[in-house]
């Protein structure tokens, strides 16, 4: 397979995966400007996700479109890191995720800026102040939630605990983004994002997780049982009538 | 829990002054602003946004409406169109 299309879809799922589990929070979130505010980041990563399954499928040249991609691939074809497919579980758990996954798409997103690919450079440079203001939500959350009450304190590192075991997988370096040079080697992103995410836990005074265990797999379409579920529900109207339009 | 009440405020890209739109709960004005952003901005209302919290604000009464507000009913003089301009004054 291409490499260059392998390697967008990454980011792509990475995007869709993510979009989708925020999306979940519309109508559940604990007050209704929460419900918006987690809209518009829903919308903001599905908008990556669209730049960037176009992107993928035109690079691919076999004739499909972003719907194909997002719609009509089966579980072991998305290369979503696990951390995005996970369950929502409660507001703290979304909170962490959020904080881990868009302070990796803000490096990530800082650095796609300058490959030598106009097109991801192009997706990069608008995401990024879209995720920077995801970081600094989250970041206000886990600050509150962090340094609230006993409960609240409770339920933020629980999220961050459980969370972390899935935050390696972000950093994994392969032959793939080694030999692609208009790629970002993640692994180059580590020290940073470490440094930013243990601020935040740190003035939260939650305790920064440290366990060794991390889990594998997204890259290479191996994923948790929840991404079949997930897809399940993302997938099924499309599916089930083919070729429809609005 | 219910949280404080934020009265919210944006200045359009081409307006003057912040205009009143609407109001929010937040837990504090950190998180109303990131709120009032979410909700009253979403499609380029804005460039900048004020959050006031509720119940800093005095308000006037509407028990006092007649003696607030009906005295100034008959004072035609008050509007500038009450005089006319002399003859030969261009500009004024």
């Amino acid at each position: 397979m291409n490499d260059l299309f392998t390697y967008t879809l990454r980011l792509g799922d990475d995007a869709l995966i993510a979009a989708q589990r925020t999306a979940e929070w519309i109508a559940a979130a604990p007050q209704l400007e929460e419900d918006v505010a987690l809209g518009n980041i829903g919308l903001d990563q599905l908008g990556q996700a669209r730049s960037l399954l176009q992107y993928a499928a035109e690079v691919e040249g076999a004739g499909r479109t972003e719907d194909d991609l997002a719609y009509f691939r089966d579980e072991r074809d998305f290369l979503n890191l696990q951390l995005c497919e996970l369950p929502n579980g409660d507001f703290g758990h979304a909170m962490a995720r959020l904080l881990y996954f868009a302070t990796y798409q803000h490096l990530l997103y800082e650095q796609l800026l300058g490959s030598a690919d106009e097109i991801l450079a192009g997706v990069a440079g608008k995401a990024v102040k879209e995720v920077a203001y995801h970081v600094d939500h989250a970041t206000q959350w886990v600050l509150r939630l962090g340094d609230g009450t006993d409960e609240s304190h409770r339920r933020m590192q629980a999220g961050l605990d459980a969370l972390w075991p899935y935050t390696g997988e972000m950093f994994a370096s392969d032959p793939l983004v080694q030999r692609l040079d208009v790629a970002v080697d993640p692994a180059g992103l580590e020290q940073e994002w470490v440094r930013r995410v243990t601020r935040v836990i740190d003035e939260s005074t939650c305790e920064r997780p440290t366990s060794a265990y991390q889990h594998s797999g997204g890259r290479d379409g191996k994923h948790t049982e929840h991404l079949g579920y997930l897809l399940a529900e993302l997938q099924h109207v499309a599916r089930s009538h083919p070729g429809a339009t609005w | 829990m219910i949280e404080p009440l934020w009265e919210v405020f944006v200045r359009s890209r081409r307006g003057l002054s912040h205009t009143h739109v609407g109001s929010l709960h937040a837990p504090d004005a950190t998180m109303a602003l990131r709120n009032a952003r979410d909700v009253y901005t979403r499609r380029q209302e804005g460039v900048s946004i004020w959050v006031v919290r509720a119940s800093d604000i005095t308000a006037s009464s509407p028990d006092e409406k007649d003696e607030f507000f009906d005295p100034a009913g008959d004072k035609v003089y008050r509007h500038p169109t009450f005089y006319q301009v002399p003859e030969g004054v261009d500009h004024l």
